[in-house]
């Protein structure tokens, strides 16, 4: 009955409040601790299903196949935004919700406790008893006989000694301990939202570059020497660092001691750079977890791997192609695939795909693979076409990639795919008149990435706002007491406010301090004791 | 490179010896918590729980009663007196009330403990022998992850019977730690051997322990919130047969307290740990978030934790419901150390598997 009715009573409401009436009731709805819980854990399922699928910004490669792989399918998931979950219309639905709920209920609880602080401890309440914690002490017995105001005047002493915050009623000492609980509650809650503010702002003045380099050449730091760059809305590409980068060597080493899955795992990646700035020349150890940071931008050793030197002549011996060709990394062992495009060639384009593998050995089935990720005894085998590259086409290509439906594999006297396999320092000649290939020797590369975010560094002071808070929020034990003088007993009670695991202990110990009889050697502590001998019996 | 196998070898085998002692540690301590200390028939309406030793003391005893009709002339006592009795002035005043010897009835659980000490510390040398085998720190690939874990485990349990006598959690801490110490040498199991160029930096000396410390203590909180819901049922309706042991144990309120703190604690250190986490990928991928797989699952396990210490401020909510979103909590913990760690690809492969 009782329910009915109000619930027709709301429902009265609802009708006459209007529109702005409605919004102020949702979001009242939505600053309850209830919509927190709720949206914090709609917020934690939210946030998985990037765990499961492939996400664009980190491997938009993987997402492309997966959408191929699985058709429709694939194609509704990106429809809903499962590939790009942490940027989706309802991922950011729950967390600003979230942080509406949090901005609405910060606001409130601030200006309370701000008031709260400025006023003094509440009056205690007319019954004692019915507090959480309760006791009495007498206050005078046959040898000694205290005042009302002796007393309470020592229980005053005692607990601003303690920590209190104490005020004086006509027969009481209300007293207050703890508001720092609720402060940190606070400024953990505020540091969250201003973890949100920096972690979105820093997408939008920073940029992201990366860049291979092959040991030997240099870096110029310009926006075109870049492989790739992305930059945040709000870049300023004449802001960009002015530094040159050269990359001296590089130094890998990994382990052929250990056994089982530990065999073969790198060691060592030394990256040896020379930086030039404005300022002058300096050298540095680029390593994993030790970035390059100069003039606000940091310089990063992501990965490496080895650059085959290739050289191809025609048939009349001049050199069409000379340089290192980066191959990229398949596996644990550095079996590398790259490709290598020489649009000079003559008479026809050429183009070669191949596989270097720096440890050449043989599986159960006869193949050739590499067992070890260090060059011990390289091999390079490439299959070669002619044709046209389609460079000139002015579509982009992928320098990793050939086009091959334009260009014609080359074979055999026998008619099979003709396949070079070359040892460094190895050359082949071509058929049909088409020249040589020379591989010379094989250098390593560094990918190094470039990133700027000028609003990172404020994270630190964020997150002190966050440890200090939360720290106080859970620690700090919130709690009222009262002494008050009732005929001959003195009463003491304690009220916790949120969780306090010693509101009856510090009760019972404000009890004992306040008793007739000297307590037993376990007084608590040494302001407690000084407390006793300047109240002098 | 730079690896004692001799000691490796030695590692390996006190890892076996301390599972073979855990195994017998296991087996006492069920039959301390499926034997008379826990399920003989008291008489009715005594309200016995096992005793946290500092309640024991506060109350002084109750002494043994003799409950001859009920069992067929055996003695029975409360849990109490046991830790009590160990107290040497209590157990003076006791001991000529008593009729039958109260200690007796948990001589299997001081087995049992003497037992795990043991054990713990053949684990505890496990991990010493591994260390000095390769010296560098004993946290960097997913054994031994599991390894100190369960160790602190171990430890951790040991420190708390310090002050309260949770021997009741024996059995449930020898039987997982057991498993996971048989994860560590089959599934988990990788061969001793330096660590890769990307874990050799100062803050895998800051981010891991602290994550290891997370996951024991949100462990124990985990455990004990189960124990909390078994117990809770047991308090509207006292459990019969292989359960009976719950009827016994303290008040689902106290251990409720327990759990929570723990969770507390715990929560505040898997902050830690993901702030940390946040600085090293600044100075290794040059960014601090970026939704890595790993990544993602320490943020759920945050948040869900966030909601368990909301959750518990909200009215409405039963100190039940509350427990089992503590559960959920250790689920997602437990998921994102196995199933990532071996399934998911991430920028985390430290498994070594």
């Amino acid at each position: 009955m009782e329910t009915q009715k109000t619930t027709a009573r709301k429902q009265a409401q609802a009708a006459d409040i209007g529109v702005v009436g409605m919004l102020r009731w949702a979001l009242r709805q939505l600053t309850t601790m209830r919509a927190a819980l709720m949206l914090l854990l709609v917020l934690a399922m939210a946030a998985i299903p990037g765990s499961l699928l492939p996400q664009r910004n980190q491997d938009p490669g993987a997402v492309a196949t997966y959408i191929e792989e699985n058709g429709a399918l694939g194609e509704f998931l990106d429809a809903v935004q499962l590939f790009d979950v942490y940027t989706s219309v309802w991922f950011s639905a729950v967390y600003i919700l979230l942080m509406v709920s949090l901005v609405g209920c910060i606001l409130p609880r601030t200006r309370q406790h701000w008031r709260a602080m400025r006023q003094d401890p509440p009056r205690a309440p007319r019954r004692l008893t019915r507090m959480s914690a309760h006791t009495t002490t007498p206050l005078s017995d046959a040898t000694t006989t205290r005042t009302q105001e002796e007393l309470l005047d020592r229980a005053q002493a005692l607990l601003k000694g303690s920590g209190y915050r104490t005020v004086r009623a006509d027969d009481h000492i209300a007293a207050e301990r703890g508001y720092l609980k609720e402060t940190g509650n606070l400024v953990f809650h505020l540091s969250i939202l201003v973890t949100v503010v920096i972690m979105a702002a820093g997408g939008l003045f920073g940029y992201y570059g990366q860049r291979v380099l092959v040991e030997g050449e240099t870096f110029s730091h310009s926006l075109v020497s870049y492989d790739s760059f992305t930059p945040g809305t709000f870049f300023d590409a004449d802001g960009l660092a002015d530094f040159r980068l050269t990359l001296n060597d590089l130094e890998t080493a990994f382990d052929d001691e250990a056994t089982g899955s530990q065999f073969g795992q790198p060691r060592k990646f030394d990256a040896e750079v020379t930086l030039d700035t404005a300022e002058g020349t300096s050298q540095f150890l680029l390593r994993p977890n030790e970035p390059v940071r100069v003039d606000g931008s940091r310089v990063y050793l992501i990965g490496n791997g080895y650059a085959p030197v290739i050289t191809t002549r025609d048939a009349d011996g001049n050199v069409t192609y000379s340089g290192p060709v980066v191959f990229l990394p398949q596996d644990g062992v550095y079996t590398s695939t790259g490709v290598l495009k020489v649009p000079d060639a003559q008479p026809d384009q050429l183009g070669f795909g191949g596989v270097l593998l720096p440890t050449v050995d043989r599986n159960d089935r006869g193949e050739l693979i590499s067992s070890f990720a260090e060059l011990r005894n390289p091999l390079l085998v490439m299959d070669v076409y002619r044709g046209d590259l389609g460079l000139d086409t002015g579509m982009p290509q992928s320098v990793y990639q050939l086009e091959t439906d334009t260009l014609e594999q080359l074979t055999d006297t026998d008619g099979t795919d003709l396949q070079l396999v070359m040892q460094p320092g190895d050359t082949a000649e071509l058929p049909d008149g088409l020249g040589s290939v020379t591989f010379d020797e094989i250098k390593q590369y560094a990918a190094l990435d470039v990133l700027h975010d000028p609003v990172q560094v404020w994270m630190l002071p964020a997150m002190a706002m966050l440890f200090g808070g939360l720290a106080l929020s859970l620690f700090v034990a919130r709690r009222r007491v009262w002494v008050r003088v009732s005929g001959d007993q003195v009463e003491v009670a304690g009220l916790a406010r949120g969780e306090d695991p010693r509101v009856e202990e510090a009760v019972e110990e404000i009890a004992q301090e306040l008793a007739l009889d000297s307590p037993q050697p376990s007084s608590t502590s040494a302001s407690a004791d000084s407390e006793q001998n300047t109240a002098g019996k | 490179m730079d690896v004692n196998v001799v000691l490796a070898e030695w590692s390996n085998l006190l890892i076996y010896s301390a599972m073979a002692v855990y195994a017998v540690a296991f087996i006492v301590y069920a039959f301390d918590l499926f034997g008379p200390a826990f399920t003989s028939d008291l008489a009715d309406g005594r309200e016995t729980t096992v005793a946290d030793a500092a309640g024991a003391r506060r109350t002084r005893t109750r002494t043994a009663v003799a409950a001859g009709a009920s069992s067929g002339g055996a003695t029975t006592a409360t849990l109490d007196d046991e830790v009590t009795a160990d107290d040497d002035e209590d157990s003076a005043g006791d001991a000529d009330e008593s009729s039958a010897r109260p200690r007796d009835l948990r001589r299997w659980a001081r087995v049992g403990t003497a037992l795990t000490v043991l054990a713990g510390a053949l684990h505890v040398a496990s991990i010493v022998t591994r260390t000095l085998s390769v010296m560098r720190v004993p946290w960097s690939n997913m054994m031994e992850y599991a390894l100190i874990a369960s160790a602190m485990v171990v430890v951790g349990y040991l420190i708390f019977l310090a002050y309260r006598d949770v021997r009741y959690l024996g059995t449930f801490v020898t039987l997982t730690v057991l498993l996971v110490l048989g994860l560590c040498i089959t599934v988990f199991y990788t061969p001793v051997a330096q660590v890769i160029p990307a874990l050799d930096n100062y803050w895998i000396w800051i981010h891991v322990p602290i994550a290891i410390l997370s996951t024991v203590i949100l462990y124990l909180s985990a455990i004990i919130a189960l124990v909390q819901l078994l117990r809770s049922r047991s308090e509207s309706k006292p459990f019969r047969g292989v359960l009976r042991f719950v009827n016994r144990l303290p008040g689902s309120k106290d251990l409720e307290k327990i759990s929570y703190r723990l969770a507390a604690v715990g929560f505040i250190t898997w902050t830690f740990t993901l702030v940390a986490g946040a600085f090293w990928a600044e100075i290794a991928w040059g960014r601090y978030w970026g939704w890595d797989a790993k990544e993602i699952w320490t943020f759920v396990v945050w948040v869900v934790y966030a909601a368990y210490l909301h959750a518990r401020a909200t009215r409405g909510w039963t100190a039940n419901r509350v427990a089992l979103l503590n559960l959920v909590g250790i689920a997602t913990v437990v998921f994102n150390f196995t199933v990532v760690n071996l399934y998911f690809n991430g920028l985390h492969a430290y498994a070594g598997v």
